[in-house]
């Protein structure tokens, strides 16, 4: 156990939240119980009133997993001097099992909690509230998601001991163990950009296509996953080499550091927007026919599909442009 | 601007009168939170200044320092070590380096005497540290006595004090000449306190050491890595203790603004009834406490966060010196050099944001779903 102030802020933020999260939940099974929109009595009446508790605190909660999640990458990247050997937050990620499964955890939360929010937004557009089992159905796929997380996390800060020789960026991610960052750095550039710009190009027709039509939401989800995660393989294979300007030097978390003038959060930033703008998008589809939502849902996917756009183009403008004026030339 | 945009526009500017009007109960929040805040922060900015002054140090410390143990403990090196120590390959120079502590009784201060590895002093000469200097109200060309350990007083020149520029290192520091120094501690011949390695590529320090180990299994290399590890480690030890015991202060705090929180006034209850009468729903309400919460948090955090800067950098930290230094009589007396590190601000944003936040949802959703018929009449 590591007594660092980065570490004891994620403690407290990570429990404060699940505490928080598990508490909306519980209000989100009563609901799922006692819902029923045609009645008037007391009790409905109190549950429509804690429907607005429920969106406040997810609203909370997707700003605070936003900020815990760049903390936590950069609580690793303090703490790596402590491991011999590890020379960034992968060395620290890579020091005991729980550490790449806590950032995936947090990244699904903030995911589920933007798609949760778009939803949500849907529902009190319409007077009705006719989306308010599916927003608590989803709320209780995100409370085990959270509490998963702050398991892993507590377990990751009480099993880290400093000197226990870790692989460093350098050799894990010159491609030679299997882990999934290694094979995500041992993917051949070139391919793997190719297939990454046809995924985004793609995406990009398709939410053009729904924000002219408003239709093929559910392909745009799918395409948006999937510029989400070719994305990040071919930031990681190809396009962080032309900002680190090194052959060899593949790693995920050096582009958040100031020598590298913090572009990382930018370009993070842009894929998880589109991801959950994207799949939000998709995510609605399926309710755009039930009453009261007829005309809610159609306009809300189409300014998501657009929103979705912009984010992908300004990711797939910058990653180009740093391709093209970089120094680096790859072979 | 867009009618969304214009929506929030208008409840904060609402919020920002409503909260004027009851300035007293804002004032009292204000000051506890950005009192916590200054707390954190000065705690933060202090431990993290020492710190990267610690590292800034370390940067010229000798990348290898063998020391020999004997039954645990630090014992003179023979010479002879360090003809073989630089037979390794890959090492480019070992120097032998002679130090000691000395006691001054009657001041009760502890001197570091170190033996210069250059001709830069002549026999009989020493150069002192400023605070030394100070403490024995010495001077260039005054003469300064100390016991050797044969019992028999030595009288040095000081030929040279240091500048309080560098204070840090040197505050308590006597330089000698080596033979000086081996006469009045009576270092045997032929051994050193410890040796100084350089190595020739920083990539084989880890190497160089464990071939010393094999070749004296009796010596311990200490790397300038495991020097900078050991400082982090217990930098941000003691930082992280000091924060566990201020986190009752912060549990404390978020009890103070739960309550705070639930606890509304006759006068904000009818306020709320009239705003919802007058066709506020209860989101509308939530995002004014939203608000209300965003601008207090803000507000407090700015003060408290420039109030550590204030008590940091330019007071050097009078309130916890005492805890996160140590103790000693002679005491270098510095200013630490202003820096502030994003990742920093961000540990405290969390740290006393999140839990202010967290405390006041729940109660500002009571307030929010008050009936507005029962608050107008000031039931309850």
């Amino acid at each position: 156990m590591i007594l660092q102030p980065g570490v004891i802020a994620l403690l407290l933020a990570s429990l404060g939240t699940t505490g928080l999260l598990l508490y909306a939940a519980g209000i989100g099974i009563q609901i799922l119980r006692g819902w029923d929109v045609t009645s008037s009595n007391e009790q409905q009446l109190m549950l429509e009133r804690k429907t607005a508790l429920v969106s406040s605190i997810i609203a909370i909660l997707l700003g605070f997993q936003i900020a815990t999640l760049a903390l936590f990458i950069y609580t690793a990247d303090a703490l790596h001097p402590l491991f011999t050997g590890s020379m960034c937050a992968v060395g620290t990620l890579n020091v005991n099992p729980f550490g790449y499964p806590t950032l995936l955890a947090k990244l699904a939360c903030t995911v589920i909690s933007g798609i949760w929010l778009i939803l949500n937004r849907a529902d009190n557009r319409s007077s009705s509230s006719p989306l308010t089992r599916t927003r608590f159905l989803w709320l209780l796929a995100l409370a085990p998601l959270a509490t998963f997380e702050s398991v892993a996390l507590v377990t990751f800060f009480m099993k880290l001991k400093p000197n226990v020789i870790t692989s460093c960026c350098g050799s894990l991610f010159d491609g030679g163990q299997a882990t999934l960052s290694s094979v995500l750095a041992g993917l051949t550039p070139l391919p793997t950009a190719l297939v990454f710009y046809i995924t985004a190009i793609a995406t990009l027709i398709s939410s053009l296509y729904t924000w002219r039509t408003g239709r093929g939401s559910r392909i745009l989800a799918v395409g948006s996953v999937a510029t989400f995660i070719t994305g990040i393989a071919a930031l990681i294979a190809f396009f962080c080499l032309y900002y680190y300007e090194i052959p060899t030097h593949h790693c995920p978390f050096c582009l958040l550091q100031p020598e590298y003038g913090r572009i990382g959060f930018l370009l993070y930033g842009l894929l998880i927007a589109g991801v959950i703008t994207g799949c939000g998008s998709g995510a609605l589809e399926r309710h755009k026919t039930k009453p009261g939502l007829t005309r809610v849902i159609p306009p809300l996917q189409r300014r998501l599909a657009i929103f979705a756009a912009v984010s992908f183009t300004i990711y797939l403008t910058l990653v180009t442009y740093q391709a093209a004026v970089s120094s680096f030339k790859s072979g | 601007m867009t009618p969304a945009l214009d929506r929030q526009r208008n409840i904060l500017d609402f919020t920002l009168s409503s909260l004027l009007r009851r300035r007293g109960k804002l004032l009292s929040l204000v000051f506890i939170y950005s009192t916590v805040v200054f707390v954190l922060a000065s705690i933060m900015f202090f431990t993290h200044a020492l710190r990267r002054e610690a590292q800034i140090l370390l940067a010229d410390a000798p990348e290898l320092v063998v020391q020999r143990m004997v039954g645990g403990r630090h014992d003179p090196i023979p010479l002879e070590y360090a003809v073989a120590i630089s037979e390794i390959r890959g090492v480019s120079g070992v120097q032998p380096r002679f130090w000691g502590y000395y006691y001054d009784a009657d001041l009760g201060a502890n001197y570091t005497l170190q033996a210069v590895s250059d001709n830069s002093l002549q026999t009989g000469n020493i150069a002192i540290g400023a605070g030394l200097a100070q403490l024995r109200g010495l001077g260039n060309g005054d003469a300064f006595s100390l016991w050797g350990s044969d019992g028999q007083p030595r009288t040095f020149t000081v030929s040279r004090v240091f500048s309080p520029a560098s204070d840090l290192l040197t505050t308590d520091l006597i330089m000698t000449t080596e033979g000086d120094l081996r006469e009045l501690f009576n270092f045997s011949k032929g051994t050193a306190t410890d040796l100084s390695v350089a190595v020739r590529n920083p990539r084989e320090v880890q190497t160089v050491a464990e071939r010393i180990v094999e070749l004296f299994p009796d010596c311990r290399p200490i790397t300038r890595e495991d020097i900078q590890r050991t400082y982090t480690a217990v930098f941000d030890w003691r930082s992280g203790i000091l924060l566990v015991t201020a986190s009752m202060a912060i549990w404390a705090f978020v009890i103070f603004s739960w309550d705070r929180a639930s606890g509304i006034s006759a006068s904000e209850r009818q306020e709320i009834g009239i705003l919802k009468s007058t066709g506020w729903a209860t989101e509308d309400i939530l995002l004014l406490k939203l608000w209300e919460g965003i601008i207090v948090s803000l507000t407090s955090f700015l003060l408290g966060l420039i109030g550590a800067y204030i008590h940091i950098f330019f007071f050097s930290a009078p309130l916890f010196t005492s805890v996160l230094k140590g103790w000693a009589t002679l005491y270098p007396s510095f200013r630490l050099t202003p820096f502030i590190d994003y990742y920093q601000v961000a540990i405290l944003f969390v740290l006393s944001v999140f839990p202010f936040l967290l405390a006041t949802i729940v109660p500002s959703w009571r307030a929010a779903i008050i009936d507005p018929d029962n608050a107008m009449r000031g039931g309850a």
